[in-house]
């Protein structure tokens, strides 16, 4: 019978169908972090209970952890030394694997599992955080849980699940210039609505999508949950293997040979059906930023913030019309030249080497506006240290760019670090909601290029139209 | 697990769309390495006059005196979307409340609810609405009963709507069981089923 990719990962981990419908589903990887991880495993262990296989489990410290330069156990945020403490005790009496502060492996989760080789296509792989979806990129079942799930998950090795539906986005057409996988994953939420894929496993398919390379490819999984999708995942394919080739963990030697032959049957058959099937044309797409507080209140750079009455239900005027007075703007309101007080570039959507590559093009001999806070938070250590080996932290510092250590903290206000109240962040993140990166704070999400060519500007600014250089 | 069978209980509508679990519980309320001690940061950036204060706004619903001892939250589309924190669950727990309907939920957070004793329960819009417009007449009086076992939700004027849920989780939230303890008992199969796939995907297995 025809199957989909992820019917076929699903096939490969059924432990069994249970009574009620849901299945146990085993478990090959769980990624924790020192904000949950520090509970789960504290919690499993009160309860007298084991990690049942320590060398599946791996845990980063990346939520809480300040991103300032000589960083050490202590934090902005009030108590998140203590969490970062007990995830490191935790984590030895278990056994498992830790990516601890000053680990040159250290970075965000879904930065570093791809990097070291952590997943792998096909397998399931779980962390609790909503963005684990963006390892899908690499072919695997990866998806977000709670605390009590990642405890159950270590203890069983499964977790008890529904068969999400199925539905594939089929992206076709080719990019224009300064058009991205972010712009490609935003123009799609804020066209079929931040609810659009729930309940789904999202294959993103179609050869805009193999075209990309497997950085671009995690950026466009990494919102996925944005759209409420149980998960989203792209097949595997030769640059796939390409990239996977040699990394710490990845297979070696006949079991590299072995891997690679599986890996080669994992994509969807021809004429297997999905739940859903969405197409879109790439050529259609500009670049893409929100207005709003939801990621699905975005539009093309362009364009002027909606009137309401074109919007599809009450609801989402209601939601709308709420969202234009946090965020200090009006129906018709255009986005560009709108006055900006700070730039981000970070966050597991982009914060890849690809991605400061994109950013450091436009940025290169230019100054960022004196009157915006700019700040660059690399995905992983190794990320960091690439850069700097290709010089790119001296293009973001010439800028007028802070240049961080790697983690989440400025994304998501992790307590401590955070932009001033009311600020208008211009950020590379995934989420724009209310107070998201500090009180009051009023998030646009949108792609490097974006971000760079508006921190020179001081407003929002066309990425296309910004010369940029090879260096 | 706080067992959930009946309930019946004061509701509160925050019937906006796609309120995220940030909203939920901020993270800078996350302060323990535990899951206590989260109530006091529930909604936090809605519920007091200035972030990290705790005077109580007095726009905000929960702060009505009409809404005091609210346990049941009537809510919109995609409730508890965006971040896994399950802190949101805990944070709501601790609050009181026992039950939220509304016409969909973030997918981790409608698991966490599930492991938590907190009933999500999905019922269609229109029928929140309802529910919605009476209750609010006289909140402290018109309460909702809300029946695990048969799959109900009344209201006091006779409102009547029956919801889903898998039987499995239907079972441990009604016997207040643990999961991993549930799972555990199908502990000869998982084990049987992983050494298979230890032999077969044996790359994945010989890292370390």
């Amino acid at each position: 019978m025809s199957k989909t990719l992820f019917q076929k990962i699903w096939d490969a981990h059924k432990v069994k169908q249970l009574p009620d419908g849901t299945y146990l589903v085993y478990i090959d990887r769980v990624f924790l972090h020192e904000r949950t991880g520090s509970i789960a495993l504290q919690s499993l262990a009160e309860t007298g209970r084991k990690v049942r296989h320590p060398d599946q489990v791996f845990c980063t410290m990346d939520h809480i952890v300040d991103t300032f330069p000589g960083r050490g156990d202590e934090t902005v945020m009030p108590s998140g030394k203590d969490f970062i403490q007990a995830t490191r005790k935790e984590a030895k009496a278990a056994g498992i694997t830790l990516f601890d502060i000053g680990d040159e492996r250290q970075g965000i989760a879904h930065v570093i599992s791809p990097e070291l080789g952590i997943v792998q296509p096909g397998l399931t792989l779980v962390c609790p955080d909503s963005h684990t979806c963006t390892q899908g990129a690499l072919g695997a079942a990866a998806w977000g849980i709670g605390s009590s799930e990642a405890e159950h998950a270590m203890a069983t090795q499964t977790l008890r699940i529904n068969k999400p539906k199925l539905m594939r986005v089929w992206f076709e057409g080719e990019l224009n210039s300064s058009v991205t996988a972010k712009d490609m994953i935003l123009h799609l939420i804020s066209k079929f609505g931040a609810h659009g894929g729930a309940g789904h496993a999202i294959e993103f398919a179609g050869p805009a999508v193999e075209a990309l390379s497997i950085e671009a490819r995690m950026t466009l999984c990494n919102m996925a949950v944005e759209f409420a999708a149980f998960t989203g995942l792209v097949a595997p394919d030769q640059k796939t293997i390409d990239y996977l080739q040699g990394r710490p963990y990845a297979p070696k030697g006949e079991q590299w040979d072995t891997a690679v032959e599986y890996w080669h049957n994992l994509r969807t058959d021809e004429d297997a059906l999905f739940d859903t099937e969405i197409k879109i044309d790439v050529a259609d797409i500009e670049p893409t930023i929100t207005w709003g507080t939801s990621p699905q209140h975005a539009c093309g750079i362009s364009q002027t913030v909606p009137e309401l009455n074109t919007l599809a239900s009450e609801d989402a005027r209601t939601a709308a019309t709420r969202a234009l007075a946090y965020q200090d703007l009006k129906s018709g309101d255009k986005l560009l030249g709108l006055k900006i007080d700070c730039a981000f570039i970070g966050s597991c959507t982009n914060s890849r080497i690809e991605d400061l590559r994109k950013a450091a093009a436009i940025l290169a001999g230019k100054k960022v506006a004196t009157h915006v806070k700019a700040i660059c938070v690399p995905g992983s250590q190794q990320v960091k240290a690439a850069a700097e080996r290709e010089g790119l932290h001296q293009v973001f510092l010439d800028a007028g760019f802070e240049w961080r250590e790697s983690g989440c903290s400025m994304c998501f206000y992790a307590g401590g670090e955070h932009f001033g109240k009311q600020q208008r962040v211009l950020s590379t993140s995934n989420r724009n909601f209310e107070s998201r990166q500090g009180p009051e704070t009023r998030t646009h999400l949108a792609s490097p290029e974006t971000v760079a060519a508006s921190a020179i500007y001081g407003c929002i600014t066309d990425p296309r139209a910004v010369p940029r250089s090879d260096r | 697990m706080k067992a959930f069978t009946t309930h019946c209980g004061i509701a509160a509508p925050l019937l906006r769309i796609n309120i995220d679990t940030d909203a939920i519980i901020p993270s800078r309320e996350m302060r323990r390495v535990s899951k206590k001690g989260l109530g006091e940061g529930l909604f936090a950036s809605w519920r007091y006059v200035m972030p990290d204060s705790r005077e109580l706004n007095p726009d905000f619903i929960l702060n009505k005196p009409e809404y005091a001892n609210t346990t049941v939250l009537l809510a919109g589309n995609n409730f508890g979307c965006g971040s896994s924190r399950e802190h949101a669950v805990w944070a709501l727990a601790e609050y009181g409340i026992r039950a939220i309907i509304a016409p969909s939920f973030g997918a981790i957070f409608y698991q966490n609810c599930m492991r938590n004793g907190i009933l999500p329960v999905v019922l269609s819009n229109e029928a929140v609405m309802q529910l919605s417009d009476e209750t609010l007449q006289d909140p402290q009086h018109l309460k909702l009963k809300i029946d695990l076992q048969e799959q109900k939700v009344e209201s006091p004027h006779g409102l009547k709507f029956e919801f889903d849920i898998e039987t499995g989780s239907k079972e441990m939230l009604l016997n207040g069981l643990d999961s991993i303890g549930v799972t555990l008992q199908h502990e000869k199969e998982i084990s049987a089923f992983e050494q298979q796939v230890r032999k077969q995907h044996s790359w994945l297995y010989l890292q370390n």
